[in-house]
């Protein structure tokens, strides 16, 4: 991976350049550890940008400040995303991803608690993101601390009724100092997500429920990053940001296509994979 | 037990900053004190366990010490998951209370009973698996899980049981507690079933067994060292439990000494691999399954005999 640019990089040109940067490394990485889960990390990468060079307050050299804000990829099978932005960020090495999921590496196809700086969560299993997160937002009301928890989750991770439940209880204790980012990929492991349950609308859902709910374009940066600057928002409600994305988006042959949930792509796909993310 | 319990957390809330309280819509007015003196650290998380659980996990990566508090089958079973995954699994210090536990609640049906869950929670990697028998165990074993920097269950029961200790006592997670010496066989009662523990030990006294009696509050971890004592000493060694017979304190000590050298014969006393489908009170469900001072001082006796 080429050098990280400055941390105040905000340029859209530059933020694009460093998305299609981790799209190809996310693509080697599933081609060089055989890991599933492609299409899930590579739909959730503009969020995990606009987050992670426009919104965190977090410094590299103290992932374990109390103060930091809190981000929690809650789809923790998309982990090889998270794994390459934190190293893009100087969390760790970026050499820890030529390891990615093979023996003794810090950095499982899913991660484990505390297995590398910057992880905040082991996430895996779905469901358990939002109300961990909700427990982190309300330990920083009580300790008077004013940090803020993002906890990104999957569409298909809202069949969960943990979700839901959390979804319940936020609102009523006007914690607001959470935002959920949800990447609605319209796939899940098996099908169409709208088709398994009746996810739409998701906003409305999360609206009715009590939470100051928008929908964006989830391959935005610019939008993503207005609609997660504002946390708090003044409303006393959590924010919940319904992100309309791309499974597998950035290469044509793994758009919309779920057979990319499972498939691991192989030496010539990476190559063309490149040369779609005009890196060739 | 559920009132000391209730004081005791108050207390603890008061002397320690990091302490909060949540519960799962339970307790009506017995947190009254606790919410006027830390209005900030209660929470009614609603009838909503799994993220209840998920909650107090995230407290605890922040500094703070939750305890989740309501009816056990639905502060174990409903949320095992959560328990494994975001509190075992992340080895954070929660408290899981759970309350009215065993048959405290058998005229609620088999919904509302918790005869598995000791085994269940007793398999999560590093959790300390608690069952005081008196409110004056209640107390020490709530001190005694503040201080411990691992995750702790405890089962309690409802309110009015008989107390067994003057005092209260020195409670430490992983030791067994000494009441009464004998030289015969050894009970070994955990929970709210110790008073009628002492009362079998009475009857055997009469019969002219003398029965050593040991509150055993920790199911997990074991006190090996008191196990080791009394199966070399004992030729019978009993265990009692409001608990199922497999998983319980008696399986638990069932699996230790298989890998153990020690002579003396386990004899458990709890309930069977089945639910209770009968109507019936906590009193009526104990003698259904011979968990009375009589029942079980005769199944002593006859196994003495042999």
């Amino acid at each position: 991976m080429n050098p990280a640019p400055a941390l105040n990089a905000t340029g859209s040109a530059d933020l694009d350049l460093i998305a299609r940067r981790l799209r190809l490394k996310l693509i080697e990485m599933s081609h060089a550890a055989g890991t599933p889960h492609l299409g899930s990390a590579l739909s959730c990468v503009d969020i995990l940008v606009a987050a992670y060079w426009n919104i965190l307050k977090i410094d590299s050299a103290r992932p374990q400040d109390p103060l930091r804000d809190r981000f929690i990829l809650s789809k923790g099978h998309a982990a090889s995303a998270l794994y390459a932005t934190l190293a893009e960020r100087h969390f760790f090495p970026a050499a820890w991803l030529d390891n990615f999921a093979k023996h003794h590496s810090p950095l499982a196809e899913q991660p484990a608690p505390n297995c590398a700086p910057g992880v905040e969560l082991a996430t895996g299993s779905l469901g358990h993101g939002l109300p961990v997160g909700l427990g982190m937002a309300l330990a920083g009301r009580i300790q008077k601390q004013d940090y803020r928890v993002f906890v990104v989750m999957s569409d298909g991770e809202c069949n969960e009724g943990s979700v839901w439940e959390a979804a319940l209880f936020a609102p009523a204790q006007k914690l607001e100092n959470v935002a959920i980012v949800i990447d609605y990929n319209k796939w899940q492991a098996t099908g169409r997500s709208n088709e398994v349950m009746n996810l739409p609308s998701l906003r409305d859902k999360f609206a009715a429920f009590g939470w100051s709910a928008s929908e964006v374009d989830g391959h935005d940066i610019s939008a993503l990053t207005a609609a997660m600057e504002n946390v708090p928002n003044g409303s006393g409600r959590p924010v919940a940001i319904v992100a309309h994305t791309v499974k597998g988006r950035g290469v044509s042959f793994m758009q919309d296509d779920n057979n990319w949930h499972y498939r691991v792509p192989t030496a010539d796909e990476v190559l063309a994979s490149k040369k779609e993310l005009n890196l060739a | 037990m559920r009132n000391a319990f209730a004081k005791q957390i108050t207390a603890l809330a008061q002397q320690d900053p990091r302490v909060v309280m949540m519960a799962g819509d339970i307790g009506n007015r017995l947190f009254d004190n606790l919410k006027a003196k830390c209005p900030d650290r209660f929470f009614n998380c609603g009838v909503a366990e799994a993220n209840m659980i998920g909650m107090a996990a995230g407290m605890a990566m922040s500094g703070l010490r939750p305890f989740c508090y309501t009816i056990t089958p639905f502060i174990t079973y409903r949320c095992l998951e959560q328990i494994r995954v975001d509190v075992c699994y992340h080895h954070v210090p929660v408290v899981i209370v759970g309350t009215g536990s065993g048959l405290s609640y058998a005229s609620l049906g088999a919904t509302h009973h918790s005869c598995e869950e000791m085994g269940m929670l007793r398999l999560l990697p590093g959790l300390a698996v608690l069952a005081p028998a008196d409110e004056m165990e209640v107390r020490g074993a709530l001190k005694a899980a503040l201080q411990y920097p691992h995750p702790v269950y405890i089962r309690i029961g409802k309110k009015g049981e008989p107390v067994v200790h003057k005092t209260e006592p020195n409670f430490i997670i992983g030791k067994a507690l000494p009441l009464r010496d004998g030289t015969d066989v050894c009970l070994l009662g955990t929970g709210t079933m110790l008073p009628v523990v002492l009362e079998t030990a009475d009857l055997l006294a009469k019969a002219g067994i003398s029965a050593k009696v040991v509150s055993f509050p920790c199911i997990k971890p074991l006190d090996k060292e008191l196990l080791s004592e009394v199966f070399n000493k004992f030729k019978c060694v009993a265990t009692v439990e409001e608990h199922s017979v497999l998983g319980g304190l008696g399986g638990s000590i069932a699996e230790w000494l298989t890998a153990s050298r020690a002579p003396g014969r386990l004899l458990r006393f709890g309930t069977p691999d089945e639910f209770l489908h009968d109507t019936c009170e906590q009193e009526e469900a104990r003698e259904h399954y011979g968990l009375t001072a009589p029942a079980m001082a005769e199944r002593i006796k006859s196994e003495m005999a042999v």
